[in-house]
């Protein structure tokens, strides 16, 4: 049952209230006409009796109360899908950009989804090879894994999403392999530097990609991330792919969301975050898994901007807190001219322990990660004590650690953008920095892999 | 009165309003329009009902109807339950997956326990025998690790009539009692509301640690049988790694863990890896004596809300058949989170950081729900029984910013304080339990049972150990201004004893097959070996030996994997360490 109204009664940002409805429903898709004939879309966010609250996904510019007509849609947001969709370019909302036709549809989705029963997910324990040592040797990404890149603004993250977007493949198999990209606020410059890359690599064709541009209407990106999961979820789930979903960036939308709350001037949370932005991340963040018995996967890297670099913000916090570990870059890294600028300490992958080892990477990369880690961190301590009281003042051993560290970040994290490392070749290296120690020092490594690997340094 | 039937006004998220249901109480559960979504009334006003709904209310409108149930949200206790996965209201997952799917569709119903199955009945009440609320009066053999004591529900008394044995399924009478309002019959199951704790007849002090084979848990900052712990940290500090390790390792005969708005692939870990796992105790699989609730965080926030409370009934019903129960909550951020937001959608007057006013009330009395208790009923002898339910609750305070409300109203209720830090995190010291800023309330209640469990010397050893960190912090800052070389010998000594205490004694990695247990008598020969060396040193020291030859013991070596040790290994294999430290230290001289 469609039925049209003229009854705006106000409107404030992009929130429209019309009266002297009937039988709408929570969530039902809204279709606004403008006088100039142009067309809008949203979405009911509440109704009370007879009153309808609409949220204006392309925003509310130049509607006016008297002659905007509202139609309801009887049913929510969906967007049609079809194997055509691979190599399109669709809006944040899912129409077609790129000029090409309509999708003839095989299927429409809502863009909600509906909540992976836990009992029916696979564990994810698939390695992916990125070919970046700091990922694959430390923060080791799984298939069916949320891994996150958090960033700074003007941090290359979108250099190494990129980049793992190139490389990343499962070792030993050529199953169907599937880009979703969604994209929430980003420059015109940053959606062309992705799809110029993946036009390079010839993955194009292999992508399907949800724009909503910096200059596009803000609440459209609440929709785009869950428009490109849907997608990801017929790939993978029906069409049986493996699906790497890339959303970039996070900032972007849960800016959006707080935008409609405040206009609904619901009670802000910390730092005028909407209360449910936790319960709002993971219906996005959670859609990624595997699922017993079918062949797919969604595996996801959100990429999002951490206001001040500062990691305690709503947007990371909240993210941390649902995805499966998190790859932070550091500036100062960066300014020393490392790149990816991946600070291994703060970084975690959770799922790295299910899917490293024998049979999947090697048997020595669990003792031999937990090792460089502890070295590592020694090792950036050496350095403050190095900074306050000079090099004289450390021990010679807490000197051996200063060394590893800056040979550990010039060595194993830097690496080339087109640098493509196999697991081998990241654990290997890995076992060569170990070599300056004295054997009395790597404690995390059991005896048999320390005489099957290690080799001590000459002196 | 069932024909009342109510009509939507308003639906806001998971919050719907309805007119129209007269006759409607407090938490009664209802089914919201035709899609019979669950939910709760949270909120009345004259005929008018605020409904939380436990399902996605997309699509629902006002104009569709609303029909009471006259039941607050209970829970159906029984045979069964153990090595089920549950949503937060008791659906079970599994069977859900048969009837919908791998996704989870809306307004599925599903029993909570198998209707078909029939389970063996031994009686242990015979006819003419009284019984009293809560009393056993038989048993079935729910998993090899877990007979399941059927007793009296609470409210029931009178005259055993009839009683089975035989096969019966969970609807079938076992028993008719002849009770003051005539001869009931006795079914093996049980409804209980969730709100409301099961009674007891009177709580005791704890004083039996909950022996969970973590070393810094168990050594430094104990938790009682029937105690209540809190676990804080930032992300990535391992609150959830630390929860799986009580819920596989710790001695408590039932495991309820409940995923409180987590991640889904986490309760897929558990579910793959507990059938997998070997109890140390029974040798049976860890999954005969767990029950999972998992309410991931993309489910419905007021499931999440429920999950809770789910969990906490079937602990205190397994703890009135007098068994020790543990139950995991990670985490009950996320269950504050779902009261803020239902809250917010009641237009509440919000207290601290937007949660409810309420907000410490609940958490207070969700963990006043644990404890050590005499259970209500009596044993078939006729004696009384003990019952224990602990609660470990992680928190997730955003930064890992202790400030957090609910992180200050879980503290002022728990006698355990478990810090996580992610400076320790960062090193991967794992579990990144901050030695200097957790505590535990039970260590001198528990001290008698230590002496008896473990060795005479292992609670002075920890308090000796806990001394040597408490120096070393005191000493980093030194260090720290002025360099180690400034140090006397005796001071690096300390820093030598407190390093390999945190290296290779408070590091515990939980994915090595051998590390992730330490029994109570392989932590305290543990520690033992790390304080001897400490001593031996401090010896040598007087002796006039330089601290650099100390420091390169080679049995050091062998201190350091003590942890790779197993169970049957460690005894001999720590003594022997223990004697060539001395023989080492010993011939070493003064230069």
């Amino acid at each position: 049952m469609i039925r049209e109204y003229q009854t705006v009664t106000s409107i404030a940002g992009p929130l429209m209230l019309v009266a002297d409805v009937e039988g709408v429903k929570y969530q039902e898709l809204v279709q606004i006409t403008l006088p100039s004939g142009e067309v809008r879309r949203g979405q009911v966010l509440e109704v009370e009796g007879d009153h309808a609250l609409v949220q204006v996904f392309e925003g509310t510019t130049g509607i006016d109360v008297p002659s905007a007509k509202v139609r309801f849609m009887a049913r929510g947001i969906t967007i049609d899908l079809s194997p055509e969709i691979l190599g399109r370019v669709f809006g944040g909302l899912g129409r077609p950009r790129d000029g090409g036709p309509a999708i003839i549809p095989d299927r429409r989705v809502d863009v909600n989804g509906a909540p992976i029963n836990p009992y029916a997910r696979e564990y994810p324990n698939e390695f992916i090879q990125t070919g970046v040592s700091s990922i694959d040797g430390l923060n080791t990404l799984v298939r069916g894994q949320k891994l996150p890149i958090f960033s700074g603004s003007g941090l290359p993250h979108n250099r190494l999403a990129a980049q793992i977007v190139r490389q990343a493949r499962v070792l030993g198999t050529s199953e169907p392999f599937a880009v979703a990209f969604g994209a929430m606020g980003i420059t015109f410059e940053e959606a062309e530097f992705f799809i110029r890359g993946l036009t390079q690599s010839g993955a194009l064709e292999r992508t399907v990609l949800f724009l909503n541009l910096a200059d596009e209407p803000a609440i459209e990106r609440i929709a785009t991330p869950r428009a490109a999961l849907t997608a990801a979820e017929y790939l993978a789930f029906e069409l049986g792919m493996h699906v790497l979903v890339v959303l970039t960036d996070m900032t972007n939308y849960c800016e959006a969301l707080r935008e409609v709350s405040a206009a609904r001037k619901e009670i802000p949370g910390r730092r005028g975050f909407p209360g449910y932005l936790y319960t709002d991340l993971s219906s996005i963040y959670e859609r990624c898994g595997r699922i017993k018995g079918r062949s797919g996967s969604i595996t996801m890297m959100p990429v999002l901007t951490m206001p001040e670099d500062d990691k305690t913000h709503p947007i990371p916090d909240l993210t941390g807190y649902i995805t499966e570990g998190q790859i932070i870059l550091s500036r100062a890294m960066h300014r020393r001219k490392i790149a990816p600028p991946v600070d291994v300490l703060p970084s975690l992958s959770r799922l790295k322990d299910k899917g490293i080892g024998k049979g999947k990477t090697r048997e020595d990369h669990a003792d031999l990660f937990n090792q460089l880690y502890a070295c590592y961190a020694r090792g950036k301590e050496a350095e403050e004590l190095e900074i306050i009281l000079g090099e004289a003042a450390l021990t010679d051993v807490d000197k051996l650690y200063l060394h590893f560290a800056r040979d550990f970040e010039e060595q194993y994290i830097a690496q080339g953008e087109f640098e493509n490392r196999t697991v081998e070749q990241t654990l290997d290296l890995g076992w060569k920095l170990l070599a300056v120690f004295p054997r009395g020092e790597l404690k995390r490594v059991r005896d048999a892999y320390l005489d099957k690997y290690w080799r001590p340094a000459a002196r | 009165m069932s024909e009342s039937q109510g009509t939507i006004i308003k639906v806001s998220g998971p919050l719907v309003v309805a007119e129209g249901l007269a006759g409607a109480r407090m938490y009664d559960v209802v089914k919201v329009s035709e899609k019979r979504l669950v939910g709760e009334i949270i909120e009345l006003e004259g005929d008018r009902a605020s409904i939380q709904v436990y399902e996605e209310t997309g699509g629902v409108g006002p104009g569709e109807p609303v029909f009471p149930t006259f039941e607050p949200l209970s829970v159906e206790l029984g045979p069964g339950l153990i090595e089920s996965i549950y949503d937060g209201i008791q659906r079970p997952l599994d069977v859900i997956q048969k009837q919908t799917g791998d996704f989870i569709s809306r307004g599925v119903e599903a029993p909570p326990l198998d209707r078909s199955r029939k389970w063996g009945f031994t009686p242990l009440r015979k006819p003419g025998d009284q019984v009293e609320p809560g009393d056993i009066v038989g048993e079935v053999q729910e998993t090899v690790l877990v007979r399941h004591r059927i007793m009296l529900p609470p409210g029931m008394a009178g005259e055993i009539v009839r009683i089975g044995p035989g096969e019966f399924t969970v609807d079938d009478p076992v028993a008719f009692i002849k009770t003051s309002n005539g001869e009931q019959p006795l079914k093996m199951t049980q409804r209980w509301p969730v709100r409301r704790p099961r009674p007891y007849r009177r709580k005791l002090q704890p004083d039996q640690p909950l022996v969970t084979g973590q070393r810094v848990v168990d050594t430094f900052f104990p938790i009682a049988k029937g105690g209540t712990a809190a676990v804080p940290g930032p992300f990535g500090s391992g609150k959830t790694i630390i929860q799986h390790q009580f819920a596989k390792w710790s001695d408590a005969q039932i495991i309820i863990f409940v995923g409180c708005g987590e991640r889904g692939n986490e309760m897929t870990d558990v579910l793959k890896e507990f059938p997998n796992l070997v109890d140390p105790k029974s040798g049976e699989p860890l999954m005969k004596r767990t029950v999972l609730i998992a309410n991931t965080s993309n489910m419905p926030v007021a499931a999440r809300e429920a999950s809770i409370y789910t969990g906490i009934t079937l602990a205190e019903y397994y703890r009135d058949m007098g068994y020790s129960v543990a139950l995991q909550a990670d985490s009950t951020s996320r269950w504050a989170e779902a009261m803020r937001e239902i809250s917010g959608r009641l237009e509440e007057m919000p207290g601290e950081e937007g949660y409810p006013a309420y907000l410490a009330t609940r958490v207070a009395e969700f963990y006043e729900r644990a404890g050590r208790i005499v259970c209500l009923g009596r044993t078939p002898e006729g004696k009384e029984q003990e019952g224990a339910v602990s609660v470990v609750g992680s928190v997730s305070p955003p930064g890992g910013d202790l400030n957090d409300p609910v992180v200050q109203a879980t503290l002022r209720v728990v006698k355990v304080f478990w810090s996580l830090e992610d400076r320790l995190a960062f090193q991967r010291h794992f579990p990144a339990i901050s030695w200097l800023n957790s505590y535990s309330l039970y260590s001198d209640v528990l001290r008698e049972s230590f002496d008896r469990q473990a060795t005479p010397e292992f609670m002075k050893d920890a308090a000796a150990a806990m001394q040597l960190l408490e120096k070393e912090a005191e000493l980093e800052e030194i260090v720290r201004l002025v360099g180690k070389d400034t140090l006397s010998a005796q001071d690096r000594l300390v820093l030598e004893a407190a390093r390999s205490i945190r290296e290779d004694f408070l590091h515990q990695n939980a994915f090595h097959e051998v590390d992730t247990y330490a029994s109570l008598n392989k932590q305290a020969a543990m520690l033992s070996a790390i304080l001897r060396f400490h001593a031996l040193g401090r010896a040598a020291l007087a002796r006039g030996v330089e601290i650099e030859a100390i420091e390169r013991a080679a049995a050091r070596d062998r201190i350091a994997r003590m942890k790779y040790l197993t169970e049957a290994e460690a005894p001999a294999a720590i003594a022997q360490t223990c004697s060539d430290l001395e023989k080492e230290l010993d011939v070493l001289e003064a230069k």
